[in-house]
């Protein structure tokens, strides 16, 4: 039976730790909500949503209540929304009314964000797929719930250039159409390689073609609970280090296994995925930059940073796959930079610089993440950021992503506000040499050699 | 059988496994295992309950529970037993 100390150990991790489950995110599909006719269309795409999801928001207040495990966000992830839209929309606007019917209906459920308004371009665009992308700074603009993706590369296609230079634009536009919210549409656009299926955390969550009709996808956090562990055994060797991590980590993932199982059962759809990425917050004390700084770094970025991640990251995945049944999404340490207050003030100390960042996000999931740029970054340097990733990405057979924000009329020095879990960032200087001559060369990057494992 | 785990947490005063136990027996709720401890001088509970035969809706009876507590200054918190069960036990 369960005594006494356990149940305190656990109680403090919620209360005191910040443990939390991040995220239940329900995939749902819409393929078979195509219609050739745009009005209906999108009624189809409303009514499936919130039929499915209806008690997906109740469910999970109701599984935090008796469990006593706060759980932040409900999510809903959609089928790339190009795949779905191809025949009815025959211009950007008609893409941006899907967008308006997908706020509505996030809206009308209660939920946090919905995920999906993507397009998947890892080798060639279509039509649909162009039309889509060109379509999102405008309906970042003008919907409040809707997170949108792009991925522009993989492991087994290589990288789709053109997609890669064609995205420079498409964050520099919505920077610009969001400038009055400091450029915030940014913060819900990510660019991807090598993105999951399965995803439950946002930007980059959609509901991949190769998922079941719905599927129940769960998000576990608790950076805070790691930093926690460690501070018992400061100064031990890396054997006790690892293991210490690895124990935690599988606490954890229990309790997202356990709330995932809850939800599925209640709401009748199937389990998917648990994702057993370390997500930090903008609370004190729920940071990775922290954790990496009780391993021993003074600063997240100082020298050893890279292998301190990585070993937090491998362990981290060691501990989580034994409690859970089905492992999948990002699965990593998440370093997003706005959303991390050790990350922000490793930033305003000058100890943390965007080629920093890029070397880390080599060993763990999952990218350059909610990072502020100067509003006059342009285009093409942001492609080159892009592509920098997807290459990282590409090579390395992981996902990486870059969700960046090109803040319109703010400077290296000023500080960008979002708000909530998105958090704020100051606006970090990016590398100035030219590399337009490089994006603007039409065509893809071949896949690496090591894709053909045939 | 819905095991459920009470936990008190606070500064130690009379009365308050008497009022968390009236209030269990006046809900037709049986209590499996009571164990008690002082961890940095703060009085800690665990009581091990079976809500099988409870009258209301879980929630309602987590809530007045709360209240109690409050009323003591102390805290109490109601959980299904699997939350710790699945962290502590493979």
């Amino acid at each position: 039976m369960i005594n006494i100390s356990e149940v305190i150990e656990t109680n403090k991790m919620i209360e005191k730790e910040n443990l939390d489950v991040r995220t239940i995110t329900m995939g749902i599909s819409l393929l078979d909500c195509a219609d050739g006719n745009l009005d209906r269309l999108c009624q189809n795409i409303y009514y499936k949503i919130t039929k499915y999801a209806r008690d997906l928001v109740r469910t999970g207040e109701d599984i935090s209540k008796e469990f006593g495990i706060p759980i932040v966000n409900k999510r809903i992830s959609i089928t790339p929304i190009s795949l779905v839209g191809g025949t009815a929309c025959q211009k950007p606007e008609d893409y941006v009314k899907i967008a308006k019917t997908l706020d509505k209906a996030a809206q009308e459920l209660g939920i946090n964000f919905l995920g999906g308004y993507s397009a998947i371009v890892s080798k060639g665009m279509t039509k649909s797929d162009e039309l889509l992308i060109r379509s999102i700074p405008q309906a970042m603009a003008e919907t409040n719930f809707i997170c949108s993706s792009v991925n522009v590369g993989s492991t087994k296609t290589g990288i789709n250039m053109d997609a890669v230079r064609l995205m420079g634009e498409i964050v520099k536009e919505t920077a610009e159409r969001t400038k009055d919210k400091q450029s915030l549409g940014c913060a819900k656009l990510v660019v991807l390689c090598n993105a999951p299926d399965d995803n439950p955390f946002m930007a980059g969550a959609f509901h991949g073609v190769s998922e079941a009709d719905a599927i129940i996808n769960v998000g576990v956090s608790g950076p805070g609970v790691v930093k926690y562990a460690l501070e018992q055994i400061r100064d031990a060797n890396f054997e006790v280090l690892c293991e210490t991590i690895k124990k935690t980590a599988f606490k954890i993932t229990r309790v997202g296994q356990l709330v995932a199982q809850e939800a599925s059962a209640r709401l009748g759809v199937p389990f998917g995925i648990i994702d057993l990425s370390l997500a930090p917050t903008p609370a004190i004390d729920d940071t990775v930059a922290d954790t990496l700084q009780e391993i021993g770094l003074e600063h997240a970025g100082a020298p050893g940073t890279t292998a301190a991640l990585a070993l937090l990251n491998d362990q981290v995945k060691k501990g989580g796959v034994m409690a859970s049944s089905y492992v999948g999404g990002l699965s990593g340490a998440f370093i997003p930079v706005s959303e991390d207050q050790g990350m922000i003030d490793a930033v305003d100390c000058g100890c943390l610089t965007i080629e920093k960042l890029e070397a880390m996000t080599c060993v763990c999931s999952v990218g350059l993440d909610m990072i502020a740029i100067p509003g006059d970054t342009p285009a093409t340097t942001i492609s080159g950021i892009i592509a920098d990733e997807a290459a990282i990405g590409m090579v390395n057979q992981k996902t990486t992503a870059v969700r960046i924000i090109p803040a319109i009329g703010m400077k290296v020095g000023d500080n960008v506000e979002f708000g909530g879990l998105l958090g704020h960032a100051p606006i970090m200087p990016v590398n100035t040499f030219d590399c337009s001559r490089f994006v603007n060369r039409q065509g893809r990057i071949p896949a690496p050699i090591h894709s053909f494992k045939n | 059988m819905n095991k459920t785990i009470i936990t008190v947490v606070g500064k130690d005063t009379v009365g308050i496994i008497a009022k968390v136990c009236t209030y269990l027996a006046d809900n037709n709720v049986n209590i499996l295992d009571i164990s008690q401890t002082i961890v940095q001088e703060y009085f800690n509970m665990m009581m091990i309950v079976d809500m099988s035969t409870l009258k209301k809706p879980f929630e309602v009876a987590a809530q007045e529970l709360n209240q109690i507590g409050e009323q003591m200054g102390v805290q109490v918190k109601c959980q299904r037993e699997e939350i710790f069960d699945k962290m502590h036990r493979i």
